[in-house]
């Protein structure tokens, strides 16, 4: 079947696309691997207008309750893996199957950045995490590194500070970054040992984690430790999409019209160049990829 | 008969919430184990999944990791 839309991803920008699309009774199906995206992991919010105050996962319910009041078919658990034309139409191929549409909107967000060294994959949760606000719990009284130099970086060390026995930093750069109020809190800290100049070459173990190899001034040595913290910042979730230019950093250009270059694919959010990544940008934008969308079909008819 | 269900989880991971959030939606009732306090939990949890990550649901036996709303839909027969 040929859909009027497809919106690809549903955090924040996906959302707001559908709810718009909904309204102006378009025939689409949303696909996304998760609802929510990275607002589902967050914390506490204080700047999306008419909340004073929520907490990330509160608010992807209020999203998600927004979205299914209205007859909204959603694909959920399902990763889109390739994105190409078909004459006029757009075939979005997923793991899962293949869909056909008039337009698309790509909404697919921000991802962990990996490290991609050997062992990363295989011992992804098995001690090794890219959450620590999620997992960091479980790794009381152990020795853990985290991979970073930056703000989640230090707010990583800040959260482990209070249960593990020993922090390493592991620093590619010649220096931690970040606020300097959090980097003297933990660099003060007697349990933090900061590794700067150092290269993560790969991670080992058993069944779990067991250690860390890492090169510094050209020697490579292993560090033993449990845990392992991930915190390298994020990529945009564009790799499918090759169809489309993007710029240096793999974030998909966009018109202020949220056009792509090409006819017939938009994209909103986080995954575009488009500056500044809040929540609320990115639901704004949503809203005006499927105007957009919504008008490009109408002159299309 | 209703199922056993229980959930390992930490009070600070945002898909713990949600997954619970979920199982209350469906009033499914559930046992919320916080494996951060829990270390012996936590290591029965590691033990029956063979990872680290939280969200853990045991749905009579049925393990999910993480949330996965449309297999824990199907362990629960929902």
């Amino acid at each position: 079947m040929l859909y009027d839309l497809i919106i690809i991803g549903a955090g924040p920008a996906g959302i707001t696309a559908a709810v718009y699309a909904a309204r102006k009774r378009m025939d689409f199906v949303v696909i996304t691997n998760d609802i929510g995206g990275q607002t589902a992991w967050s914390g506490d919010i204080e700047n999306y207008t008419g909340y004073q105050f929520v907490t990330g996962p509160d608010l992807v319910n209020k999203f998600e309750e927004h979205m299914k009041k209205f007859d909204v078919s959603v694909r959920e658990g399902e990763q889109v893996a390739d994105i190409k034309k078909k004459g006029g139409d757009i075939i979005v191929k997923t793991d899962k199957g293949e869909y056909e549409a008039r337009a698309v909107i790509i909404a697919s967000g921000k991802i962990s950045r990996q490290l991609g060294v050997p062992g990363e994959k295989e011992f992804k949760n098995k001690g090794l995490t890219y959450c620590a606000t999620c997992d960091a719990p479980l790794f009381s009284g152990k020795d853990v590194a985290i991979i970073g130099g930056g703000n989640s970086a230090l707010d990583a060390a800040l959260q482990l500070i209070k249960i593990a026995r020993q922090v390493y930093i592991i620093n590619i750069a010649s220096q931690m970054g970040g606020d300097a109020v959090m980097r003297e809190k933990v660099t003060a800290n007697g349990k933090v040992k900061v590794l700067n100049n150092a290269q993560v070459t790969a991670i080992s173990g058993d069944k779990m984690v067991t250690a860390i190899k890492i090169k510094q001034e050209g020697k490579e040595r292993e560090i033993p430790v449990e845990g392992i913290f991930v915190e390298i910042g994020l990529s945009p979730n564009s790799g499918f999409a090759k169809v489309v230019e993007t710029n240096e950093q793999g974030e998909i250009k966009v018109n202020c019209r949220n056009q792509t270059n090409v006819p017939g694919i938009f994209a909103a959010g986080d995954v575009t160049d488009v500056p500044e990544k809040q929540i609320i940008i990115a639901a704004g934008e949503g809203s005006k990829a499927a105007l957009s969308a919504f008008k490009y079909l109408s002159h299309k008819r | 008969m209703a199922k056993t269900v229980t959930v390992y989880s930490t009070p600070t991971c945002p898909f713990c919430i949600r997954a619970k959030q979920f199982l209350k939606d469906n009033n499914i009732q559930f046992k919320d184990i916080d494996v951060s306090e829990n270390h012996e939990k936590a290591q029965e949890m590691i033990a029956k999944t063979g990872q680290m990550g939280v969200p853990v649901l045991d749905i009579d036996g049925d393990i999910v990791v993480g949330f996965d709303k449309e297999r824990i839909k199907t362990a629960l027969g929902i």
